[in-house]
């Protein structure tokens, strides 16, 4: 009994390295550097912030590939709980300890929620993409199930930047929608993966249905950057727009502190959504009916 | 042992297929001998046509195994299909073209107007399908069968829809199938007829198999 | 592949009167945007690529959705399947059929736009290849997407919604370009649209190749 449960908390190990490494390089380092201490190692702090976005991400992915979407909710739970923490502190700050924006002022604000949820809709789409690759090659089931619940996730995160980027841009250019390249792609990624939603709506067998899907996914997420690239050369000619993309350093704790909770949040999602999908596979893929007949009865 | 010259013809172990909820087969198990004649009884949605789709290669099994001429029929699928033929209760047909472009289509050999010839259809070579009776798209899938030169082949209800004269066809290119040594599979409710010549036979019900009769090995 | 691009030529060949009846909606559509923006020469000439290219892209839905009609009437594409045909050469056999199809129809579309819009050009080689770079994007990942959907009910709208998001970049530049052409282009960007939309057509005739086998096998 306690070698599986020890083996059980070393699975997750990893995860939990990679995520002390980046809280420390995210925020230890950063406070310490506020209070004039040094414990960065000398390392310039872009490449500080680097190593922490990149710990962090890999920790918590880690957490997405060591699940194996039948054990209980225990451990998105946790991870749901931990992120509603961090995005409630990170608001906080951002509504109200940061100072405002000097040309932007309040409206700037929204910032501190729409940079982490771009961050984390592209990441929700990459893992769909790594998901549906690994489905097609391992035939893992859990595999679906994952990128049915990162689809989801990802769809509703697109959403709320759509949103986001609307509620910014009425008060700051009195349009509804400023075709910024990085919003439109949004956008154009909302649809294309609505429609892949759609495609699972619509087919009924288990096995085609993952095959579409993913398929449908790898195109889709392979065409994110070209659109991207086309819409940016699209819209080039005219006023190029500002977006709420630029941030300088003193706001940098409040981002950082979303940006951790909506990963967090965003894991636990999949993760929850994904048992979710796993669960009614289960009953889609049930055996076939003991029967207890004789040979030639008629059953 | 050596490929394409196995031991059985056909093996299965356990096939299990699905469709949504239903097990069309439920746990189907047999071994053939080459060069047998068998016959697939059994009453409508026992999973006749479904056990020869899957040994056929065209759907996968969602359990157990099954090998065909030696090659497994999940991992080997185009070697199966290489030497098995399959004829279905969907002609495989294109209504647009005629009768010799559809055979053309698949392989061009110049052995259609014998083809033709051979499945009575030869006056009707030049006309679309589209204006085919279903006993003349039924002779013109028949010729599709035999283009194929198969060593394994499936019948699936190859009585349906034929006249008399086209009942006799069927016997006499089962028995020439049969003198050049491929094995066949007749699924058929036709069952006093085909006893008439099969060496052996099994009877599904509810996917299961629940009698067999003759020598399968 | 010959031999399947053969079998398509002559499917599409002996459903000609499709071909006819797709036209007449793609010209309609036209038709429809000009009503729509109004009797302006000026801003009709400015948007003239827009609609043509709108129009091509609602009347593919006809045509790919049409090019698996044949294969699913008496399941002759499992049939094939079954031979063994290898899935690929289906694959690029209907997707250079669609795409040939495409282009027929961009052709014929050109003049309804020249006399609707006033869109004149001269040049047009650049024009065609255009029209066959673009129907290029349209085509490849369309025939996958057909595949798909000719099996699934509500086949009619799934096909649009899967297939719109992702051509857009092919839309932007295939509009682009054709509007260079037709107004000019005083500051040479045609030679970087061309890129983006040849990448793209590289991309997605090689992707969807390589997956179509996964979507057809059962």
């Amino acid at each position: 009994m306690s070698t599986t449960k020890s083996l059980f908390v070393r699975r997750y190990v990893p995860g939990l390295v990679l995520l002390a490494i980046g809280a420390y390089f995210g925020f230890v380092v950063a406070l310490a550097e506020f209070n004039n201490i040094n414990l960065g190692f000398g390392l310039a702090t872009g490449l500080q912030a680097a190593i922490a976005a990149i710990a962090a991400v890999a920790g918590t992915i880690s957490f997405l590939i060591v699940d194996d979407v039948e054990t209980s909710a225990k451990g998105p739970n946790i991870l749901l709980v931990a992120g509603i923490i961090c995005f409630l502190i990170g608001s906080y700050i951002g509504l109200f300890v940061a100072p405002p924006e000097q040309h932007m002022g309040e409206v700037q604000r929204i910032m501190y929620v729409h940079v982490p949820t771009a961050w984390n809709a592209l990441l929700a789409m990459t893992v769909a993409f790594a998901s549906a690759v690994v489905f097609l090659f391992k035939s893992d089931w859990k595999w679906d199930a994952v990128m049915e619940g990162s689809i989801e996730v990802g769809v509703v995160f697109a959403f709320l930047l759509c949103a986001q980027g609307s509620i910014w841009a009425k008060p700051t250019w009195n349009v509804w929608w400023d075709w910024d390249p990085r919003l439109t792609t949004t956008a154009v990624l909302l649809f294309a993966f609505l429609g892949i939603l759609a495609l699972r709506r619509f087919v009924e067998d288990p096995v085609k249905r993952g095959i579409w899907s993913s398929v449908a996914t790898i195109i889709a997420y392979v065409d994110v950057p070209i659109v991207y690239f086309s819409v940016k050369w699209w819209n080039s000619l005219h006023q190029t727009q500002s977006s709420p993309g630029t941030v300088s350093k003193q706001f940098y704790l409040p981002l950082r502190a979303n940006a951790i909770g909506i990963l967090f949040l965003m894991t636990a999602f999949i993760m929850l959504r994904a048992r979710i999908s796993a669960l009614r596979l289960k009953q889609e893929l049930a055996p076939p009916p003991l029967v207890e007949a004789q040979l030639g009865e008629v059953v | 042992m050596i490929r394409g010259v196995a031991q059985f013809a056909i093996e299965a172990e356990s096939i299990a297929r699905r469709y949504g909820r239903r097990w069309a087969l439920a746990d189907v198990s047999f071994r053939l001998a080459p060069g047998r004649v068998m016959m697939v009884a059994g009453r409508n949605g026992s999973g006749k046509s479904t056990l020869l789709r899957v040994l056929a290669t065209a759907i996968r099994p969602d359990r157990g195994e099954a090998r065909v001429a030696g090659f497994d029929v999940v991992h080997e699928r185009e070697d199966v299909r290489r030497m098995s033929a399959l004829l279905s209760h969907y002609s495989y047909l294109y209504d647009a073209l005629t009768a010799k472009e559809n055979l053309d289509v698949l392989r061009n050999s110049g052995q259609t107007p014998a083809l033709l010839e051979r499945v009575g259809l030869a006056q009707r070579a030049g006309d679309p399908v589209n204006t085919f009776s279903a006993g003349m798209r039924k002779r013109l899938s028949f010729a599709r069968v035999l283009l194929q030169q198969p060593r394994i082949v499936f019948f699936d209800e190859p009585y349906g829809q034929l006249d008399p004269e086209g009942f006799a066809l069927v016997d006499q290119v089962i028995g020439e199938l049969k003198e050049s040594g491929a094995t066949v599979l007749v699924a058929t409710h036709q069952v006093e007829h085909v006893t008439g010549y099969a060496d052996c036979s099994i009877t599904l019900e509810a996917g299961r198999v629940i009698a067999t009769a003759g020598a399968l090995e | 592949m010959i031999a399947a691009l053969r079998k398509e030529l002559l499917l599409q060949w002996r459903t000609r009167a499709q071909f006819m009846a797709v036209f007449v909606f793609g010209a309609s559509a036209l038709l429809l945007f000009s009503f729509a923006v109004g009797p302006n020469a000026e801003i009709l000439r400015q948007f003239s690529a827009g609609f043509m290219w709108l129009g091509l892209l609602l009347s593919s839905t006809l045509t790919l959705a049409e090019s698996f009609h044949a294969e699913m009437e008496n399941r002759a594409l499992e049939g094939l399947l079954l031979l063994p045909v290898n899935p690929r050469t289906i694959y690029y056999g209907k997707a250079i059929a669609n795409w040939l199809q495409l282009v027929l129809l961009g052709f014929a579309l050109v003049p309804v736009m020249v006399i609707l819009y006033d869109a004149g050009t001269t040049k047009l080689p650049q024009l065609a290849l255009v029209i066959m770079l673009g129907t290029a994007g349209l085509s490849a990942p369309g025939t996958l997407y057909a595949a798909m959907t000719s099996q699934v009910r509500s086949r009619q709208t799934l096909l649009p919604l899967l297939l719109f998001p992702l051509i857009v970049p092919a839309l932007l530049a295939s509009v682009k370009l054709t509007s260079l052409i037709i107004l000019g282009d005083p500051m040479g960007q045609l030679s970087a649209w061309m890129k983006l939309l040849t990448a793209f057509d590289a991309i997605y005739w090689s992707l969807c190749g390589l997956l179509f086998d996964r979507v057809v096998e059962e």
